[in-house]
């Protein structure tokens, strides 16, 4: 056991401060912990978001030391030994209050997306599928909608003139997974992400990826995969010559 | 913002309020919206974080893609043994036929299981199911479940956005937790709650609710669950006059982590055992052979070799006991530290590692890999994890009808860990994801048909302000802080209501407990109303308090040992009780317990058991008659 010192932000959308906390720490507990610590003895209405403390849910996601990170997979050994250990909001949505943001863009970009086509040819039960097939879109299914990503992006962080057109890296693999489901019946998915989505702000610097705490390789597996099929289609001379002639 | 402003109430209405976001909430709301009517669905937390996402091995279904042995017979079949025949047998009927055709749906809204080399869903072992039968996406089928229930929620929406319908057709109103429930002449009529991020209130006129809000299982010390899971649809509906079944039945889930002391609860998947791992104690000793009970030695494997064959050849050879159902795995656990042969910190050594391909576990198991490396330094593919019973599930919940999950209380009906009598005495690993599809769809679909039938029901000014005065009232107390106040529930039901009780301790249980309950009743919250943590515990305690109170007199009722309910001074279970439920209900605020028989089951279904098998739970009364006219037809 020893005793740290906890800098957490602490306010509301019309401004706040860094409150101290000196706070008791124990043998292998992680950041989320201390700051229940911090809640039940010391400031019982400190406001954060949590779930399954089990890095499953994506509920704790906050900035420590200035990194993107799910509070509950956050070891304390992590930190030299005497280091003050600073907590602030995710910076890219509105703050709710203290460690609580809004995350509801994120919410709307999925709202706008377009579900799973069902292929209409197969009943339930009919369904057929490789495993090897399946794997690429279960790569980007494991996501657990920290939103890390989305705070990370600099296409949005700290510019909220390019949040209507940007969907984010979590709705870009969102798209790569539905175009790679082998028996989703749109074809137009590559089209969507380019057009409605925003794809194209992105210019790879693979911030997604570093953050993301299943490890799904945004940007190398999704991304780049969207991008390259896009400019297939688009720019694809014998693509391009099929298409005038079937009109598709 | 001034207090007048602050203390305005949103009204809503809708045909169905669903409380309750996680598999079985998120169903019902897809079923009600298919068939034409207004939802709300309330979530406690952000929409998709339910406590679903926790649910690692799989949904169990007999499908028979991996084993065509398997039929619903067989499932049901296991789910009558794990629950210990206490189950409502018409629920488990209902499950095991339904459940196939609930996972196969989820195809269609977009859900990618892992596949069998012949392309259909692949189905893996699991404890109690005699064939493998759970669908699943390597150890994290709950978020594939979640999350495709979410996604087709999103699609129900944008289809009514095309077909030019509302917004208020299908609404999810997250981070909002409902207070009371609203009830005249015996039927509910709306609820009231407030939005955690404002700390506003809202009522809801709604001529049909469904409680789909989970356990209790945040009241003990050591437990897998999270703060949302602290009894509220429990202790709605026992103040709406609706009844509870079978709250002295607890699952400890035999491996949560036990070390470091922070992670200490965290669920360690039944899978691990499914694809190979054992048990072993402080001496190396693979000791789940002793602890065989009489009822299961004809499925289970006395000696190693015998297990070890049967995973590459099933039809020839008994299971390992490690698979046994949970709670004679928790058990058995629980006597060899007792005994002193537990690990270091408490536990026992769960060994995929020596058993398995690095490669293998790493692909089978992912998030246990990954979970025990991030939280615990250890490495799954090298070395042993530590693992002890931890809080998981309460079999216990609304007494139901099973056929169309509605409770005592008109137009109020439960499904999914809120609801009773399916799993019985214990519940079977991977039958959770299964049960909250079918009895979501059941629910979603009979309350539908209920606020067809009904007018628009209208609230009064009287009744949302008392509500409003309730949830105010921590703000006005000078008594404890919520959260010292639930460490004391904690340890009073870890201490004396947990996985091996006495009757001693759990009259003092409730002596502690009544102790509690003014200090709960003076709980206090500082701050504002905005996103105030302290406040919302403050009013989630009186909830936990009751389901406490449950459980326990339960408990000390009960004097045999059954399922999740273990008592050292009553060992052994007792055909006797096997035809009791104990239901527990409100009178002035106090729970009252009566006594009520469990349904009998049909001779076509006790034809599905032998009759040896049926001796050893029922008394031959009960067995002898009915079986005799029965066919065997149907195995």
């Amino acid at each position: 056991m020893s005793e740290r010192t906890f800098r957490v932000w602490r306010g509301d959308a019309d401004g706040g401060d860094f409150a101290e906390f000196d706070v008791e720490v124990n043998e292998g507990e992680v950041v989320l912990d201390v700051v229940h610590r911090i809640q039940a003895e010391q400031a019982p209405d400190l406001a954060v978001r949590w779930n399954c403390k089990a890095g499953k849910c994506g509920s704790c996601s906050a900035e420590v030391n200035g990194m993107p990170r799910l509070m509950c997979m956050t070891r304390m050994n992590l930190f030299e030994e005497g280091q003050t250990v600073t907590i602030t909001p995710l910076r890219t949505f509105p703050v709710v209050r203290d460690l609580v943001t809004d995350v509801s863009f994120n919410y709307e970009k999925a709202r706008s997306m377009p579900a799973f086509a069902p292929p209409q040819d197969l009943e339930p039960g009919e369904y057929r599928m490789q495993q090897v097939d399946v794997e690429r879109s279960q790569e980007f299914r494991k996501c657990i909608e920290c939103f890390l990503c989305q705070n990370t992006c600099h296409v949005v962080r700290d510019h909220e003139e390019n949040k209507p057109p940007f969907s984010g890296p979590r709705l870009f693999i969102r798209a790569a997974e539905l175009d790679m489901h082998p028996l989703d019946a749109r074809d137009d998915r590559r089209e969507l992400a380019q057009d409605d989505q925003g794809l194209g702000m992105c210019n790879i610097t693979k911030c997604c990826t570093e953050v993301c705490p299943e490890h799904i390789k945004i940007t190398d597996n999704a991304i780049i995969p969207m991008k390259e099929r896009v400019a297939g289609d688009r720019y694809d001379p014998l693509v391009w010559l099929g298409r005038k002639i079937f009109r598709k | 913002m001034s207090d007048n402003d602050m203390n305005e109430v949103e009204h809503l209405s809708c045909d169905v309020l669903v409380i309750g976001a996680g598999g079985a909430g998120l169903r019902a709301a897809v079923e009600a919206r298919l068939a034409g009517k207004s939802v709300i669905v309330i979530s406690k937390s952000l929409f998709g974080k339910a406590h679903t996402v926790m649910a690692e091995g799989g949904a169990a279904a007999a499908m028979g893609n991996v084993n065509s042995n398997d039929n619903w017979q067989v499932h049901f079949r296991d789910t009558m043994r794990g629950g210990k025949f206490l189950n409502n047998y018409r629920m488990a009927e209902l499950h095991a036929r339904e459940a196939p055709d609930r996972i196969w749906e989820l195809e269609t809204y977009g859900a990618l299981f892992d596949r069998t080399a012949d392309g259909k869903i692949s189905q893996r072992n699991f404890g109690g199911h005699e064939y493998p039968r759970l669908a699943h996406v390597g150890d994290r089928t709950g978020l594939e479940l979640i999350r495709t229930l979410q996604q087709k929620l999103v699609s129900l929406q944008q289809d009514d956005e095309a077909a030019g319908e509302g917004e208020d057709k299908l609404q999810v109103i997250d981070e909002t937790t409902i207070t009371e429930l609203f009830t005249a002449g015996g039927a509910v009529k709306g609820a009231f709650g407030y939005r955690r991020g404002t700390g506003r209130f809202m009522a809801i006129a709604a001529p049909s609710i469904v409680l789909a809000t989970g356990g209790i299982g945040r009241s003990f010390k050591v437990t897998s669950n999270s703060w949302e899971y602290t009894g509220d649809g429990h202790a709605l509906a026992l103040r709406a006059g609706a009844k509870l079944i079978n709250m002295e039945f607890i699952q400890f889930h035999p491996t949560g982590m036990v070390w470091p002391p922070s992670v200490r609860g965290i669920l360690v998947t039944e899978s691990v055992r499914g694809d190979g791992g054992v048990l072993k104690n402080s001496e190396g000793k693979r000791f789940m052979f002793d602890y065989i009970p009489e009822v299961f030695k004809a499925q289970y494997a006395d000696n190693p070799d015998e297990a070890d064959r049967w995973y590459t050849d099933p039809d020839q050879n008994r299971r390992p006991p490690e698979l046994l159902p949970r709670d004679e795995v928790a058990r058995a656990i629980n006597s060899e530290v007792k005994a002193g042969r537990g690990t270091e910190h408490g536990g026992v050594y769960l060994d995929i590692a020596s058993r398995r391909s690095a490669e293998y576990i790493r692909e089978r198991l992912p998030s246990m890999h990954h979970q025990f490396k991030e939280l615990a330094d250890v490495d799954i593919t090298a070395e042993p994890m530590e693992v002890g019973p931890t809080c998981h599930y309460i079999m216990g919940g609304i007494e139901v009808d099973a056929d169309t999950a509605a409770s005592a209380v008109t137009g109020l009906f439960a499904a999914g860990e809120v609801s009773g009598g399916m799993h019985g005495s214990n519940r079977l690993g991977g039958n959770s994801l299964s049960d909250l599809l079918v009895f979501g769809k059941r629910a979603g679909q009979h309350a539908a048909a209920h606020a067809g039938a009904s007018e628009p029901p209208k609230l009064t000014a009287a009744e949302i302000d008392a509500a409003t005065e309730e949830a105010l009232r921590p703000f006005g107390n000078d008594g404890e802080n919520p959260f010292a106040l639930q460490s004391a529930m904690q340890a009073i039901n870890g201490r004396l209501v947990g996985i091996i009780r006495r009757a001693g301790e759990l009259e003092e249980a409730l002596t502690e407990l009544a102790a509690l309950k003014d200090r709960i009743a003076n709980v206090s919250a500082s701050g504002g109303r905005a996103y105030n943590p302290g406040w919302h515990l403050a009013l989630d305690l009186r909830n936990m308090y009751v389901c406490s109170v449950a459980t326990a007199m339960a408990a000390l009722e009960r004097d045999e040992s059954r399922g999740g309910h273990t008592r050292e001074d009553a060992p052994g279970m007792n055909p006797q009780w096997r035809k009791v439920n104990l239901v527990a209900s409100l009178e002035d605020e106090e729970v009252r317990l009566t006594r009520r028989a469990v349904p009998s089951m049909t001779p076509e279904l006790l034809g599905l058991f032998e009759t040896s098998e049926l001796s050893k739970y029922m008394t031959p009364e009960e067995y002898q008659s009915s079986t005799e006219s029965s066919t065997e037809e149907s195995r």
